[in-house]
């Protein structure tokens, strides 16, 4: 039995210097900035410049965007084949799972191809156009995880007894989504927010194809020219995903606790 | 019943204009792009249906991309799920405290998400020439690092750097089959006087075999669709497949827009195997989780 023991913290302890490490070098490097002395100049040289709250605050509202969108678009979707296609489940349910199968970058290549300037439906000419593209592709990245959490959450509830409820009470369609469904499923959609907006945020590959002022892009691109200002960024970057976590598991755990109480 | 007859027809329309706008987005920005892709990859630029551009994917170039795209797939998924199934086993079986469990599924979530960009520059700032491990071994050690051939920008940089998000991934998968196996199935296989060796050999792997070779798919396709990562530690100065795959879309590269389709099909094919096998396996698994 101590062999045991001691084989799982040896592998707890070569598992934990391998994940720390990077990240002590990053806080280090970031910090020496100032000849001499470690300083927190990098972070402020970062903060400073005025193209990180551009970008960054571009794809904060590209990724609210697309959380709002892809909502409206899959609880709906979820509700109606639960409640009067269940035939069709396999079909959607494989449907969710494509964007695992086709990796990101293909996929924006597909739409530089069909929706180009000299396409039937040219939404690369305008910013506009661009930014729809750039949203609905953050939608596709994010349909496996935004589907399968508000799956999870509708499995809890009985779909069919709550509409019926709701029918016998004289609610109309809008009223049944917005008041009855919305609300029960509301810990799944809020999962699956959080996943999207750590996948969107930080997103490199669909904005730089699309030529889009968002912060992946930004982060490359000081990645090429400065030296002390990327590690800062990686350890801003793991701040934020360390905070998205966070909130995911507090997000599951409300859900399980509400699965719990029925 | 028969009153409802007439209606169902009219039944039929509302349930498939319910489902409408979930199939227009799927067909507009998932299904029909990746047809256009693959399609196009049988075509030549007349139009033709051809198998020329399949052939030309193995052309030196491009089939060496694919070459160190598959081995650092590979080396990065093989090592994430030897080493990622050793903590999960730790963390599972080991009998630690049940704060190391809680701590390493809590960083494991955290850094199976930390990837492209921000990950190339902290392996940069660690293993780089100026990274905070490189000067270590060199001042204190007296081993200088890059002297021995190594390099972030290579195959075994790139492994390592994948590494860090593959291990964490196999962790948070694997975890709750380890955690699936009963403990009365160990007291059965010993109170029917099974060796340990035994029990793992004829009960454990088999039951954890799906989950664990699933997982190393997954890990393999996950490594192989990876481009931030790669553009940004690398520049373009690496020839892997998603780096290839980048650059003609920028600017047409390989001058044969077709070809450039076969190259993202090939992606597909081999992505999309490993995915598929990985979901089927993953479903049998599922069975013993129960």
């Amino acid at each position: 039995m101590i062999g045991k023991r001691f084989w799982s913290w040896l592998a707890v302890f070569v598992a934990a210097v391998y994940f720390i490490v990077p990240l002590l070098a990053t806080m280090e490097f970031s910090m020496r900035m100032r000849r001499g002395t470690y300083s927190f100049d990098a972070y402020r040289s970062v903060f400073a410049d005025q193209r990180f709250a551009e970008t960054f605050s571009y794809s904060v509202v590209m990724a609210l965007i697309t959380i709002a969108i892809g909502a409206l678009l899959i609880v709906p979707t979820a509700y109606w084949v639960r409640l009067r296609m269940p035939y069709l489940r396999p079909v959607v349910e494989f449907v969710t799972l494509l964007p695992l199968v086709v990796p990101a970058i293909v996929i924006i290549f597909g739409y530089l191809r069909l929706y180009n300037s000299s396409s039937w439906l040219p939404l690369t000419n305008t910013d506009m156009g661009a930014n729809a593209l750039l949203v609905f592709g953050f939608m596709t990245m994010s349909l496996p995880y935004m589907y399968r959490a508000v799956d999870t959450a509708m499995r809890t509830i009985d779909v069919a007894v709550l509409t019926e409820a709701a029918e016998s009470l004289g609610a109309r369609w809008p009223t049944i989504l917005f008041r009855c469904i919305f609300p029960n499923v509301l810990t799944g959609v809020l999962s699956g927010a959080f996943i999207t907006f750590a996948i969107a945020v930080g997103e490199y590959t669909m904005p730089s194809l699309l030529n889009r002022p968002a912060f992946g892009p930004y982060l490359a691109l000081i990645g090429a020219n400065k030296a002390y200002e990327p590690p800062a960024l990686a350890m801003i970057a793991f701040a934020m995903t360390w905070v998205s976590i966070i909130l995911i598991n507090i997000t599951t755990r409300l859900q399980k606790g509400a699965a719990g109480a029925r | 019943m028969a009153a409802t007859q007439p209606l169902l027809n009219r039944r039929l329309i509302t349930d498939w204009l319910g489902i409408a706008p979930f199939a227009l987005f799927a067909i507009m920005f998932l299904i029909a792009p990746t047809v256009y892709l693959v399609s196009g990859a049988f075509l030549d630029p007349n139009g033709n249906l051809t198998l020329r551009n399949l052939v030309d994917l193995f052309q030196p170039n491009i089939l060496a991309a694919y070459i160190i795209s598959i081995k650092i797939s590979a080396a990065s998924a093989i090592g994430g799920a030897i080493i990622g199934f050793a903590l999960a086993a730790a963390i599972s079986l080991g009998s630690l405290p049940a704060w190391v469990r809680s701590a390493v599924l809590t960083f494991c979530g955290v850094a199976s998400n930390f990837a492209g960009v921000p990950l190339a520059f902290a392996f940069l700032a660690t293993l780089g020439r100026l990274g905070l491990v490189t000067i270590i071994l060199r001042d204190v050690f007296g081993f200088n690092l890059y002297a021995t051939g190594f390099n972030l920008l290579s195959f075994l940089g790139l492994t390592l750097t994948y590494m860090y998000f593959q291990i964490p991934l196999m962790v948070l998968i694997v975890t709750p089959a380890l955690d699936g196996l009963k403990r009365e199935w160990s007291e059965a296989a010993s109170v029917l006087g099974a060796t340990p060796w035994q029990y793992w050999r004829m009960v454990v792997i088999p039951i954890l075999w799906p989950s664990v070779f699933g997982t190393l798919l997954l890990l393999f396709a996950n490594a192989f669709g990876a481009v931030a990562t790669a553009v940004a530690l690398t520049g373009s100065s690496l020839n892997i497949v998603p780096i290839v795959l980048f650059a003609q879309i920028r600017g047409d590269v390989l001058h044969n827009p077709n070809l450039g389709y076969a190259v993202a099909f090939g992606m597909v094919v081999i992505t999309g195997i490993s995915n598929f096998i990985y979901i089927w396996l993953r479903m049998r698994a599922e069975r013993w989780q129960k």
